[in-house]
């Protein structure tokens, strides 16, 4: 048996449909709102403000801090207790990471920007969605960066390499594996990797060059969602 | 705290009947709600009160039930100030403020018996539905109170329960067609005192320029199902019935976007 079809018919390296907007949170000095396929993710940047308790304070740069959380009704199944469980840190840990070297931290010494990244609705690829949200959020709050950063999940299904896996595939009974990817839209550099399932070594630059490409066209809609919000409308 | 200044500033506008946003006293913002808005829940709703969004989401489970009560299913109710809602907001424990919203909303719900938690039960003593109703505040613009009140009754009435298959197994993919078994219909209305004035649905400064405020759940223009005091300023028997008449003929407009 192989996967021959995608379970709602893409081809093996379609991204689900994506929906990006900015701007969509008032209080907070930016927000992005990122959907792909029935993943949503909520992003919002508050600062550079004041960073406590004070001896993490660095009068060199700046820090970033990525609080991530899946909303209790938002998995398949029983209601998550909310607050921070291990995972909901860790993956906050690796977004932090994932954007790191991008912000321009030296901007606000001794201060922090803080992401907080809320998941109403999941369908798998919730951190790869949370950092493709924080991104436009980020840029929307008017922090620098390099550049900007988009995720998605790879890797394999059954016996076939695919892109921005869902629930259905990541449950094939054939085995899958997934991989979320972050990637930098200029330099295509690879900012968060994480991988779990089983995979051939020689597949991996396939599947990680296949996440590039995946990331670009997540990329043109993130510059798309922030240009429709400071578009200048001359009427 | 909000500046002394703006708050003399704010109590004398008031007086003479104007708001900054330009509101009568006694006017709501626009209410907004949304139904259906995540497909993992059982039932959702978001509900914009101005430029105040909050999202419920009710999620539905089979558990036993407690020992004393092996007829009865359960409900929860439960808030989440999320910090992207509000830069005065943390992330970490419930804050008091939470905790007190997600009480006085619970109460508003359990005590008019919105819900009849008899008919959540499905084999006495074995199993019965669980109903947990989650609130969490996107964006805080005053107000979270009423318009998480809304949002939680607009998801319990959206609410289908899981289907149950032939070996008595619940399928938490698929929803059936029936929904919580629905009495009540309780909304929340919060009357604040701003110096000698009272106003409803407060914008984020003037809640924090409120003196004292009176939140009343009520099922019809009749009878109250649950109140809360809040803020220091004390109140006579004269001002809390108007403030109730007040919340009554509030919630009886607002009822309607239900």
């Amino acid at each position: 048996m192989s996967y021959d079809k995608r379970n709602d018919g893409r081809d093996f390296d379609d991204l689900r449909p994506i929906e990006a907007k900015a701007g969509v949170i008032k209080s907070a000095a930016g927000s992005a709102y990122f959907k792909i396929g029935e993943t949503v993710a909520y992003a919002t940047v508050q600062g550079p403000r004041d960073l406590y308790p004070k001896f993490l304070k660095d009068p060199k740069k700046g820090k970033i801090r990525v609080f991530y959380q899946m909303m209790p009704f938002s998995g398949v199944g029983g209601r998550i207790r909310p607050g921070p469980n291990r995972r909901a840190k860790e993956i906050s840990m690796v977004t932090e990471k994932a954007f790191e070297e991008v912000v321009c931290l030296e901007d606000f010494p001794n201060a922090v920007v803080d992401v907080f990244i809320e998941i109403p609705q999941a369908d798998a690829g919730t951190r790869c969605a949370g950092i493709s949200a924080a991104s436009i959020a980020l840029a929307d709050a008017g922090i620098n960066m390099k550049e900007m950063v988009a995720g998605v999940a790879v890797g394999r299904v059954s016996d076939k390499l695919v892109v921005d896996l869902d629930y259905s595939e990541e449950a094939h009974e054939e085995g899958a594996t997934d991989m979320p990817v972050a990637v930098t839209s200029v330099t295509k550099k690879i900012s968060l990797l994480q991988m779990d399932g089983e995979f051939d070594k020689k597949h991996l630059s396939d599947v990680l060059n296949k996440s590039i490409v995946a990331c670009d066209k997540i990329n043109e809609i993130q510059k798309n969602a922030l240009k429709e919000q400071y578009e200048v409308k001359n009427d | 705290m909000i500046n002394q200044n703006i708050k003399a500033h704010m109590s004398e506008t008031l007086k003479k009947g104007i708001r900054y946003d330009g509101r009568k006293l006694d006017e709501f913002r626009n209410v907004e709600i949304e139904t259906d808005v995540s497909k993992s829940a059982e039932g959702s709703a978001i509900v914009k009160l101005g430029d105040t969004i909050v999202m419920a989401g009710v999620k539905i489970e089979m558990v036993t039930p407690y020992d004393d009560s092996p007829d009865e299913g359960t409900l929860m109710v439960n808030a989440e100030f999320a910090p992207m809602a509000d830069p005065d907001f943390e992330s970490g424990p419930p804050s008091i403020n939470s905790i007190e919203l997600a009480r006085v909303i619970d109460r508003g719900i359990r005590e008019s018996e919105t819900i009849d938690v008899k008919k959540l039960c499905v084999k006495e003593g074995e199993k019965v539905w669980s109903v947990g109703v989650d609130l969490i505040t996107i964006n805080n613009d005053g107000n979270l109170l009423d318009c998480a009140g809304l949002a939680a009754m607009a998801a319990i009435k959206n609410a289908r329960l899981p289907e149950i298959d032939s070996d008595g197994k619940v399928d938490y993919k698929h929803k059936s067609d029936n929904p919580l078994p629905i009495e009540k219909e309780p909304v929340s209305v919060t009357v604040h005192v701003i110096g000698d004035s009272i106003i409803v649905d407060p914008t984020k400064d003037e809640e924090e320029a409120s003196d004292a405020r009176l939140t009343v759940a009520s099922i019809n223009k009749n009878i109250i199902c649950a109140m809360q005091k809040g803020g220091s300023k004390t109140l006579t028997v004269d001002q809390v019935s108007e403030m109730v008449d007040l919340a009554f003929k509030k919630a009886e407009e607002i009822r309607k976007n239900l």
